[in-house]
């Protein structure tokens, strides 16, 4: 640090800034337009100063859009809670079904393990679009389209991977002497696994909770061809601003930022977790 | 109080054999070391006992009952790892109590705790975090973890390894201590024969998944049964001479680096035809005054070795050997030409097709 140059700092500030503004401008930009009408939007030149008004906030809550068409009926509450339940419920069941398999791919060698590993990984190459006719053709003879269950269902295919192939990283960073010293000091297998593989593996299952969290909340396509209205998520929700009289920025920049603020929030609250969890090799003895 | 008896064990790696037809016992409150050159299968055989692996062939007995097949946690088997494994998230507290919890219920975990974490001088450190805790502590925790259950078999897997010399030294000393109040069979594996000398009471040496000896301390020094385990004992290294030895006027005797030598001493029958000659580097006395059965040599290198100081030595053919002289005596410098000397009941011979010793030198009787 002390080295540089005084050019050198101000060059790294520089291109610092030049960076931060890249990257942070457009959500800036959200946020402000949140707080703008339609007409204040649309003004050119686009103006920094205006007065801001609570309106898109106001019509999101009660569910009212007044445009110059007339009053529209919008969802958008129902929408966020949607994303809630589907995205909660889908990682709590990858968790379920991940852990335990992440377990067994670290600790076990059996026939076809590693082709099975990899088959899962490759859910996640594969574009859910490549999937998707198929997908809602037996779902719907399977009577699981439109339902939370068919989505929560769907949404293993982007959750489940991913709590795979981190937490199978964490299990195999434990020296597996540790287990064999819990299961030696009289413990089953069951509860060496509850009680330290699992703990020791803490901030790598919740770094991959997390993260599976926020890619199933972000998912637009799976939920746009398996859900009707009254089950769809936020993502899929904010197509009601593009009206027949025209699209209302406003309130899909507040619905931007109602949508965004619980993902910040918790990735916030675990960053700890995040961070901890994404370096690797956290457990030591 | 139960003896543990290992049945003719045998266990492959696809072409590795780190484990084979060993068979030996070990009697409540006897402590055998597990001796051998890394890659011996030491900690095999006690990963076999813990069943962390199961042999291929042969059994495993504690108490007479066969536990080949049960889970490591019905085994009533404790250890020690070499590399600790402590529960991290625990602290020394619950990890030495781990093990009571299980088989004990609550009612005297605190006062067994207590007592065993007191003989091992951690008390001050049960509430510690496993990574706030030395290497030392970390040891003692991992030895309190495995000692509080009063396992029928305990097995300890190179417990000293990583701890510092000053405490090893001084576990050496409590360690057997310890142990024998457990009245557990304890197998103690490690690569340092001065270790197992000063802990077992027995000494299994390994080599290549092989029980080459088993013996008291002393027996293996005095009479290692192959070339391979004389070389493993001992500090600087045991000296080797190809010799053939003769038996001639006045009995046994080869030709050492072109010196005549008398090796008569006890039964040497069958010590004849190509031999290694081996003589511990303090059994030689190196003189200035030449004589009967006196090599001369050349000295190379002094270094000074714990108390001792260890002179390289160099015959008229070339080869080299190493002596290890006591303080008092007279030090030659180097590039001085000295004599070497031992007495014939000092000399092991070896058979160089088989590497096993021959003859009985009739000295230094087991203890």
């Amino acid at each position: 640090m002390d080295h540089s140059s005084l050019a050198g700092r101000i060059f790294r500030g520089v291109a610092l800034a030049l960076v931060l503004v890249f990257f942070m401008f457009p959500i800036v930009w959200i946020f402000l337009m949140s707080f703008q009408s339609n007409e204040q939007i649309l003004r050119i030149p686009p103006h920094i100063l205006f007065e801001p008004t609570l309106t898109n906030y106001q019509a999101l809550i009660s569910g009212q859009l007044r445009t110059t068409a007339g009053n529209l009926e919008i969802s958008f509450m129902r929408n966020l809670v949607n994303s809630f339940v589907l995205s909660s419920a889908a990682v709590i069941m990858a968790l379920l079904l991940g852990v335990p398999a992440a377990y067994a791919f670290a600790r076990f060698k059996f026939r076809l393990g590693e082709s099975i590993a990899f088959t899962l990984l490759s859910f996640r190459f594969a574009p859910p679009l490549l999937v998707l006719l198929p997908l809602s053709l037996y779902y719907q003879q399977l009577g699981l389209s439109d339902t939370y269950f068919g989505i929560v269902w769907v949404y293993q295919l982007i959750a489940l991977p991913l709590i795979l192939w981190i937490v199978r990283g964490y299990f195999e960073d434990i020296s597996p002497d540790i287990e064999h010293a819990y299961r030696l000091a009289g413990h089953t297998w069951r509860e060496a696994f509850t009680r330290i593989a699992v703990p020791l593996a803490g901030p790598g299952i919740a770094a991959a909770g997390l993260l599976s969290f926020i890619f199933c909340w972000n998912n637009f396509v799976f939920a746009l061809i398996l859900a009707s209205a009254d089950k769809q998520p936020v993502t899929v929700g904010a197509l009601a601003f593009v009206t027949a009289s025209g699209i209302q920025y406003g309130q899909i920049a507040a619905a931007i930022v109602l949508s965004v603020t619980p993902t910040l929030l918790l990735a916030l609250y675990a960053q700890r977790y995040l961070v901890e969890g994404l370096s690797l090799g956290a457990v030591k003895g | 109080m139960a003896r543990l008896d290992i049945n003719a064990v045998g266990k492959s790696f696809g072409p590795v054999r780190c484990a084979d037809g060993l068979s030996f016992a070990v009697e409540p409150g006897e402590i055998v070391a597990v001796f051998g050159p890394s890659g011996s299968g030491k900690t095999m055989l006690l990963r076999m006992i813990a069943g962390m692996y199961e042999p291929d062939e042969g059994d495993i007995l504690v108490g007479g009952q066969s536990i080949v097949g049960a889970p490591p946690e019905r085994r009533g088997v404790g250890m020690a790892f070499q590399n600790f494994a402590l529960f991290p998230h625990m602290t020394a507290r619950n990890n030495i109590a781990s093990g009571l919890r299980a088989r004990a219920g609550n009612e005297d975990v605190a006062s067994r705790v207590k007592s065993i974490s007191k003989l091992l001088k951690i008390e001050h450190v049960l509430g510690h975090m496993p990574r706030e805790l030395s290497n030392g502590q970390k040891q003692r925790t991992a030895l309190a973890r495995a000692l509080i259950g009063n396992p029928d078999v305990l097995l300890l897997d190179d417990p000293l390894r990583n701890v510092d010399a000053k405490l090893r030294y001084e576990m050496r000393l409590e360690l057997p201590s310890l142990l024998r109040r457990s009245s557990a069979a304890v197998l103690y594996v490690t690569q340092d024969y001065r270790e197992a000398m000063a802990i077992a009471d027995r000494i299994a040496v390994l080599v290549g998944g092989r029980l080459v000896q088993l013996a008291r301390p002393e027996e293996v020094y005095a009479r290692p049964a192959s070339v391979a385990v004389a070389r493993l004992f001992g500090d600087p290294s045991i000296n080797l001479a190809e010799v053939e030895p003769q038996v001639g006027q006045g009995g046994l005797s080869a030709d050492v680096a072109g010196t005549r030598v008398r090796l008569d001493s006890g039964d040497r029958t069958g010590a004849q035809g190509p031999c290694w000659l081996g003589v511990r580097p303090d059994d030689l006395v190196v003189t200035r005054n030449a004589g009967d059965d006196a090599i001369p040599a050349r000295v190379v290198a002094i270094t000074p070795m714990h108390e001792r100081a260890v002179l390289l030595l160099r015959f008229a053919d070339g080869s080299e050997w190493l002596a290890a002289l006591a303080p008092d005596a007279p030090v030659a410098s180097a590039d001085d030409d000295v004599f070497v000397r031992f007495a014939p009941e000092s000399a092991l011979l070896f058979d160089r097709a088989t590497g096993l010793r021959v003859g009985q030198p009739d000295r230094r009787q087991a203890a």
